[in-house]
């Protein structure tokens, strides 16, 4: 009836595993007593869980993401503490225990903190940033983040009932094969990973399609601000590597579930065709995340520089060859396979040639600081932060690109210390840059900047303390992934390690005391102009937050910077003669059922309830069909409704401070913005 | 069909012609394999041939795709799947084939 | 929903997004990408042909009557559906009805034709469990077999539509992605009979 599921699945094996499970559980309980306290379910299923509006289904992505983040940092830290004091000891984690953290953190920090993060950001900002009013497929992107959220539910379910995989966040065969992982842990890890890649997949096509086939009049690619640009990129990117992963994660099913030999040691199975699989999305998968972070970047350098984005069509071009390059190198990951020299090197060849395009954008984002009146805010904090850090990152990466060295720096801490320099600075800075810049935009609340600046020097400085003794322990040969270890050199570096962990939590907690004083003291931090930061693209033209609709009148897009163009011919804030109806997508539960429903079917695959599996299926299959056969999902917002909410919008703007009005001061700082160089 | 229309007629003989290429398209190869007329090599060669003329007969006459009417995005989309599966298929093939040579001959 | 906005949407940029046109793109996107599954399961199969592990080979469980057999009934579906797609635009949904209904047919005999050689297959000890070779033949082949029996679903709940909303917008709007889903089907059928039957049986 249960198939494999017994209380034996219960993780009594240890007691952090057991604290680790209590916690899951108390906070999901506590944050639901919350919610009934204030009595907040039924506003929270009717606007924002069923609800369609982009922007709503952006702020979600970023609520998962930052629950995700906490967890995953958690992981990191668990495991700095670990290899802190493991030094001819056990530590106090168990082997089996330690490689469930690796897994689980690797597994949670890509698909399920990085992912949503930008899903959510680019929720929020693409549709408005080309002017449409929602994107072109709602309720698919409504499914999206169900699907999403399942996957991460399947993770966090894997702390209570059974154990997560221990096969490390690529899963590579044999180890993840049924033989050596007869547990339920790389079932979990399989079908999180299928889950959410289907979400994904779908978020790809979406913003496909907005972006070709919503932008304002006027908006033609060449005028497409950089964010929008890389967010098109990037889903190119997902619908065409995704497949990859679905590929190679189901193939790893049908070895663990049927009893198929794709990967096995025997009967004809080949698990390098896995690895050689799983690259060709894992590697792309890099440029998915970090070519909107460098969107964020180009658009924050120009605001706070107050220039115009020096190299546009540079930048374009490098996104584009990025894009192109990123399916071409794959191999990289695993030149120590035993590929021919030929084989080795055109990869290699073709790691460094990538270096080249974001070479140009590094300089395209020194030329547009250079000469500016720089504004030192937190998003541009992170952002020169980035430009620096990621530097480094980006040389390191060139080593790993030569075979030779990359034979000796295989699977070492200097590999570890490689990624994680790509991946925070690269892409988490770059989101927790959009995160501050944007958050006015989602909310009407501006953030606090000194709590930001905090943060952005404790993960600054955390960030060095961690990871640059890793390029050292990677020099004197330590692996990664290690519980304990006899190398009585490396403690000092480990330890150093871990205290630089100890301060990224700092800049955690600083995040989280940021969000949490701007929410308390939101009356004194609202935004009132839909313009906090003298912005330069369309999406502050909307108030902040912005009306359901976004735009009562559609812009017209007469320049790159298209906001800033139109403020600097005093047309901005014009009020139209007149407006017109405006229809909009209905709310639907069909989303959260179909992501209710695919979260059960996960685990009733991980554990071999096969009766419910069905179940699952046929309940999607129906949810599915009912909503395909519903022609009514749009509601009309009258005219006189939409002008009642834009008549309150300039009664707001012209008691906010600038800019405001069609002679907004804000206008008065252009002169500045053209500067010849 | 007595009532279609001119347009119409013009879809017909689209679907008529592409079906009737594709069944020659398959009748080639499937009539060599069960005569075994060749010998293996120049068989596959057909096989290869015939299968990438299917798959443009296809293309044009059921999926109507067309260079000049169809919109521009889509021509884009579909000349991109066909280069990526050329580098994601090649490069798998070129990377195993050369793995097996090394590993197992 | 305007037809002149549908005028060259990907270039210009527009004001008011044709819904149809979007449902087309963005469905002929689902397609490219589930086009890279295939892509990758038939390099899968491709590394793996040879890898019987002392089990049958291809020119042991092929049979070139059963494929000639499926290959006809999907090529001649997709003619019909084509017939369909005409019916449709003539606004004919009787015609519609009766050509999908056939379409279900050919398509239903494909899928019986598959299973029953995946049986046979299985009867005689080769099933996908017995080598990495049948484990990525049964995986390509039972991938296109699942798509095409939702395909078939789709096909009966596109009937009725078509039965209980007659020739509307929305419905017409589905017809031509479902057309597109069909005949994207067959192609990939292309690919199989030309990859792994035919070489298989030389």
């Amino acid at each position: 009836m249960l198939g494999k599921l017994t209380v034996d699945a219960l993780p009594l094996y240890s007691w952090v595993a057991m604290g680790g499970a209590v916690v899951t559980v108390v906070g999901a309980l506590a944050v639901m007593a919350l919610i009934t306290w204030f009595k907040w379910w039924r506003i929270l299923w009717s606007e924002w869980l069923t609800s369609l509006d982009h922007k709503r289904i952006g702020i979600m992505y970023l609520v998962l993401a930052l629950v995700m983040l906490v967890r995953g940092f958690i992981d990191a830290l668990m495991m700095r503490a670990q290899q802190a004091v493991a030094l001819n000891s056990e530590g106090y984690l168990p082997p089996d225990h330690f490689d469930q953290i690796f897994s689980s953190h690797g597994t949670i920090m890509i698909f399920f903190m990085a992912m949503p993060f930008m899903s959510g950001l680019f929720n929020i900002v693409v549709p408005q940033q080309i002017g449409t009013r929602d994107v072109a497929f709602p309720f698919m992107n409504s499914v999206s983040f169900w699907l999403t959220t399942a996957g991460a539910g399947l993770v966090m379910v894997s702390l209570v009932i059974g154990k997560f995989s221990t096969a490390g966040w690529t899963g590579y065969p044999p180890y993840s094969g049924i033989e050596y992982s007869p547990g339920v842990g790389v079932d979990y890890w399989i079908w999180s990973i299928l889950i959410s890649g289907v979400g994904s997949t779908l978020t790809g096509i979406n913003f496909i399609a907005t972006i070709v086939m919503r932008r304002a009049p006027g908006m033609t690619l060449m005028r497409m601000p950089l964010f929008t640009w890389t967010t098109l990129t990037s889903s190119v990117i997902i619908i065409f590597t995704f497949p990859a992963l679905t590929v190679a994660c189901a193939l790893l099913g049908l070895d663990r579930t049927l009893g198929m030999h794709f990967f096995t040691n025997d009967a004809g199975g080949n698990m390098m065709n896995f690895i050689n699989l799983i690259w060709i999305w894992g590697h792309p998968e890099v440029y998915i995340l970090v070519l909107p972070a460098f969107g964020i970047y180009s658009e924050v350098v120009a605001t706070f520089s107050g220039k115009r984005l020096f190299g546009y069509t540079s930048l374009v071009v490098a996104t584009a060859a990025i894009g192109i390059l990123s399916m071409t190198v794959w191999l990289h990951h695993f030149f120590t396979m035993g590929s021919s020299a030929s084989v080795n090197t055109f990869f290699g060849i073709a790691t460094t040639i990538i270096a080249v395009p974001t070479g140009v954008k590094v300089f395209d984002w020194l030329f547009t600081l250079y000469r500016g009146r720089i504004r030192f805010t937190p998003p541009i904090m992170w952002t020169l932060g980035f430009i620096v850090t990621f530097v480094i990152g980006g040389m390191t990466g060139v080593m790993l690109a030569l075979p030779p060295a990359d034979y000796l720096m295989h699977n070492s801490a200097f590999l570890v210390a490689h990624f994680h320099n790509m991946i925070i600075p690269g892409v988490l800075f770059g989101y927790v840059a959009g995160f501050m810049y944007w958050f006015p935009k989602a909310t009407g609340i501006i953030l606090d900047e000194k709590w930001g600046i905090r943060s952005f020097w404790c993960w600054l400085i955390g960030f060095y303390l961690a990871f640059m003794p890793l390029y050292a322990l990677g020099f004197m040969g330590m692996p990664r992934r290690m519980e304990h270890y006899n190398v009585a050199e490396w403690q000092p570096y480990l330890i150093v390690a871990a205290l630089g962990a100890v301060v990224i939590l700092l800049g955690v907690a600083c995040l989280v005391i940021q969000l949490i004083v701007s929410v308390v003291e939101w009356q004194k931090r609202r935004d009132h102009t839909g313009d906090p930061w003298d912005g330069r693209t369309l999406e502050w033209l909307t108030s902040s937050p912005p009306a359901v609709y976004n735009f009562a009148v559609l812009p017209e897009v007469g320049d790159r910077d298209a906001f800033l163009d139109m403020k600097q011919r005093g047309i901005a804030y014009r009020k139209p003669d007149r407006y017109q109806d405006i229809h909009l997508p209905k709310n639907s539960g069909v989303g959260v059922v179909l992501g209710g429903f695919a979260f059960v079917l996960g685990f009733a695959m991980v554990w071999h309830i096969w009766w419910l599996v069905a179940v699952c299926a046929l309940a999607m299959w129906v949810a599915i069909i009912v909503r395909s056969s519903n022609d009514d999902d749009e509601y009309c917002l009258p005219a006189a409704e939409v002008e009642k909410i834009e008549n309150a919008r300039y009664e707001e703007l012209a008691h906010a401070s600038p800019p405001g009005g069609e002679d907004a001061p804000g206008v008065s700082t252009t002169p500045l913005q053209e500067n010849p160089t | 069909m007595a009532t279609t229309t001119p347009e119409d007629r013009h879809g017909l003989r689209s679907y008529l012609t592409g079906f009737a290429l594709a069944l020659i398209l398959t009748l080639i190869p499937f009539g060599l394999v069960a005569t075994g007329v060749l010998s293996k090599t120049p068989i596959l060669v057909v096989i290869a041939i015939a299968a990438i003329v299917q798959f443009l007969v296809h293309l044009r006459y059921f999926l109507h795709l067309d260079l000049t009417t169809t919109p521009r995005e889509r021509v884009f989309a579909i000349a991109f799947t066909i280069i990526l599966i050329f580098i994601m298929v090649g490069g798998s093939l070129w990377i195993m084939l050369d793995l097996y040579n090394r590993m197992m001959v | 929903m305007s037809s002149d906005a549908a005028i060259d949407p990907g270039i210009s940029g527009q004001a008011a997004p044709d819904a149809h046109e979007q449902r087309a793109f963005g469905f002929w996107l689902y397609l490219m990408s589930d086009a890279i599954i295939f892509a990758l399961l038939f390099a899968t199969f491709a590394v793996m042909v040879n890898n019987t592990a002392g089990g049958p080979a291809g020119k042991d469980v092929f049979s070139l009557s059963s494929t000639f057999a499926e290959t006809m009934l999907l090529l001649f579906s997709s003619l019909t559906f084509g017939l369909a797609t005409l019916a449709t635009k003539a606004e004919k949904s009787g015609r519609v009805l009766a050509w999908l209904c056939v379409t279900f047919l050919l398509g239903l005999g494909f899928i019986g034709l598959e299973i029953r050689e995946f049986a046979d297959m299985v009867e005689a000890g080769a099933g996908p469990d017995r080598s990495g070779f049948l484990s990525a033949f049964f995986t390509l082949v039972g991938t296109h077999g699942l798509h095409v029996s939702f395909g078939l679903i789709w096909i009966l709940i596109m009937a009725c539509q078509i039965a209980v909303k007659g020739l509307s917008v929305p419905v017409v709007s589905r017809l031509s992605r479902l057309g597109l889903f069909w005949h994207f089907l067959d192609i990939v059928w292309i690919g199989i009979f030309s990859v792994v039957y035919l070489p298989g049986i030389l």
